[in-house]
């Protein structure tokens, strides 16, 4: 048997909440967008709504900003019920996507422009204003128009417009969306340090897993205006608690196999694996059809297998190396089963591979109901 | 070891050569000459023929220059020439039409930029049943309204009066207007209206910060529109105007279609340009502007 760690969990500790959602719902007029939905934020908090397009993420941020009137449920930030206060009201920052700076105004002006419609003092306005610009490094910009800026600029502007206002809690809606690879990894750190010195309390809304994965404290996953589970990253990766979210979190994608458990073991077509060491949500094994799912790290590769608890011979069929991986295709009981190995392994097509499995690190699925068992 | 330049083949290399007078060139370039011509001919007989004096022109050579070039039409159709009873040429008939376009112009683009706006950022309930009436009102053949508005101006007292014609431009320039304020202002990215709501920039504050510092072309388009429609409107101003207040096309037309009297040619093709320089300035002032503008408030419904 070979000694594997369990999966560290970790909690974040959340003293007060700073946004509560009780029982939200919006319609488009007969489309249900949100439905009953609840979600609590701790102050300081980093928050990731994350869920594919149409999910309903971004929706949710609007009603948190107030720019989509709720039809039904109620929105408190800072203990302040705002369910019927103007965007302006709330005490929140927004950037967004596409930047959305106001064009004609220098970057100065875009800054300063909320603090001029709250009517703040000159003196104080330019206060602020200098030290959003150096928090951010913006200050040889000042003068521009957002036209002779860069994309990068253009975010860090749109984040300063947030900064500047003074408030608890920053909501961004894809922020890094229309940026290029290199500059998303750049502004995400940025993003995640901006965190760590304010401490305010932020909801980010993606798309991308890789940047809810390094930015959150808690990731909540949307499917269908549902929030189908909220999570530190680690509890997302490592406990998911159905199907979607264990197929939608991981790249390459989780490996699934059906089949059903009989006894404390799971089969499917010649595949019999003792599910000792997995930890049952019930506490004890249930029997009836059932999913397998592993994700390509955690099958256990080269020297290592002989101390796997389960072992199986699988044929190469297609190999892509990424540099610092390989990944293999191959098939497990009727299915495509991927694996990730070690960059420097030595494979070729056709050759003949054993594969361990260890039943603790996998999940298992009701084969109806798709939660996890 | 460096390794030797390699050797071109013969055939193509290079840019492929364009020959100019190539046949598509002249075929194109052709019809195009030709084109213009056709368009261009009657403005250069107007030209020309408003500098002839009149024996000249009854020599009959339409086309030929003027021999002797002469501004006397130009000043009488200006100040001299008759218009029904009154003689005092288009002087009158030009002050009446800036009278009525400039207030006419301004008061339509202001409306129709804030139906636009509101349409396209504030729906309200029931914005959109508004729009198609407003829209629908774009269909509606002015001549079935005709004799109702005479009533209703009547008995507002404002028959026969400048304002009173401006009222009604004002109204008849709304639906078309409107839908392409509502177009453009749709085709902003609607982030930075919520943006600004979250700024905490109001109705008001949205329109005259935001909105209008961005819509320079889509102005310039209801400008050019607006100018050169109540400018050339000819029904409108004969039907609501009286003799003191009739804009300078009815005047135009009462000398050109006078029927006492000797037919002076010069003279009503010099108050025909004079007529017709204040749309054709606009144009090409803005001309660029307008594509630009007329692009942008057409792609999106």
């Amino acid at each position: 048997m070979c000694a594997v760690l369990p999966p560290a969990l970790s909690r974040v500790e959340i003293m007060s909440n700073s946004i509560e959602i009780k029982n939200l719902d919006l319609n488009f007029g007969s489309i249900e967008v949100l439905q009953n939905l609840n979600l609590d934020v701790g102050k300081g908090e980093f928050l990731v709504l994350l869920g594919s397009s149409g999910c309903g993420k971004s929706t949710l941020l609007n009603c948190i900003a107030g720019l989509l009137d709720v039809t039904a449920g109620q929105i408190h930030i800072n203990n302040k019920n705002v369910t019927w206060a103007e965007p302006s009201e709330r005490g929140i920052g927004m950037v967004f996507q596409s930047y959305a700076l106001y064009p004609q105004m220098t970057v100065e002006g875009n800054l300063s422009f909320g603090l001029k419609n709250a009517k703040l003092p000159k003196a104080e306005i330019a206060d602020r204003v200098k030290r959003a610009a150096d928090i951010l490094q913006i200050e040889p910009l000042l003068k521009r128009k957002p036209a002779a800026l860069s994309g990068g600029q253009r975010q860090r502007v749109a984040i300063g417009r947030a900064l500047v206002r003074d408030v608890d809690v920053f909501l961004f809606d894809e922020p890094l969306s229309n940026l290029d690879a290199k500059l998303r990894a750049d502004l995400r750190v940025e993003i995640k340090r901006l965190h760590q010195k304010l401490e305010n309390t932020m909801v980010y809304v993606t798309h991308d897993q890789i940047e809810a994965m390094t930015l959150a404290d808690r990731i909540a996953i949307m499917r269908g205006g549902k929030i189908m589970q909220l999570g530190t990253p680690d509890e997302i990766y490592g406990l998911p608690m159905n199907k979607y979210v264990a197929d939608f979190i991981g790249s390459p994608s989780m490996n699934f196999i059906d089949g059903s458990i009989q006894n404390g073991v799971f089969t499917a077509g010649d595949l019999a694996i003792s599910l000792t060491g997995y930890e049952f949500t019930s506490g004890e094994a249930v029997d009836g059809g059932a999913t397998l799912g592993i994700r390509p790290e955690h099958v256990i590769t080269g020297e290592l297998v002989s101390h796997s608890p389960y072992c199986i011979d699988v044929e190469v069929e297609l190999i892509e190396p990424t540099g610092s991986d390989k990944l293999i295709d191959c098939q497990v009981a009727g299915h495509l089963f991927r694996v990730r190995m070690d960059g420097q392994a030595q494979v070729s097509v056709g050759e003949v591979l054993r594969l361990g499995i260890d039943p603790a690190r996998a999940s298992l699925f009701d084969a109806a109901t798709e939660v996890r068992l | 070891m460096t390794k030797p330049p390699p050797i071109l083949l013969d055939g193509p290399q290079g840019p492929k050569p364009r020959r100019v007078l190539s046949r598509r060139n002249i075929f194109l370039y052709g019809t195009l000459l030709v084109i213009t011509l056709y368009y261009a001919m009657p403005l250069y007989v107007m030209i020309v023929t408003s500098l002839k004096g009149m024996p000249e022109i009854r020599m009959g050579n339409i086309f030929s220059p003027p021999m002797e070039v002469t501004f006397e039409p130009w000043v009488k159709a200006w100040s001299q020439a008759c218009t029904g009873l009154t003689c005092k040429g288009l002087s009158t008939g030009f002050w009446n039409s800036v009278k009525i376009t400039i207030p006419s112009v301004i008061l339509s683009i202001i409306i129709a930029s804030l139906n636009g706006y509101a349409l396209a950022n504030w729906k309200f309930k029931g914005a959109n049943v508004f729009f198609t009436i407003l829209i629908f009102g774009a269909f509606i053949p002015y001549q079935v309204m005709l004799y109702p508005i005479v009533i209703m101006l009547r008995e507002m007292g404002l028959y026969g009066s400048l304002g009173g014609l401006v009222l009604v431009h004002t109204i008849f320039g709304m639906p078309i207007l409107t839908l392409l304020f509502r177009n453009y202002f749709s085709s902003l990215p609607e982030e930075l209206f919520k943006a600004a709501r979250v700024d905490g920039a109001g109705f008001w504050g949205i329109y005259f910060r935001i909105m209008v510092p961005m819509s320079l072309p889509i102005f310039t388009v209801a400008i050019i529109l607006q100018v050169t429609g109540i400018w050339n409107d000819f029904l409108f101003g004969v039907v609501y105007t009286g003799p003191e207040t009739y804009p300078m096309t009815v005047s135009l037309n009462n000398i050109v279609n006078s029927t006492q009297g000797v037919k002076e040619y010069n003279i009503n093709m010099a108050a025909t340009i004079i007529t017709g320089l204040v749309p054709l300035t606009i144009y090409f002032v803005s001309g660029r502007l307008f594509v630009r503008g007329i692009a942008a408030g057409a792609v999106k419904g």
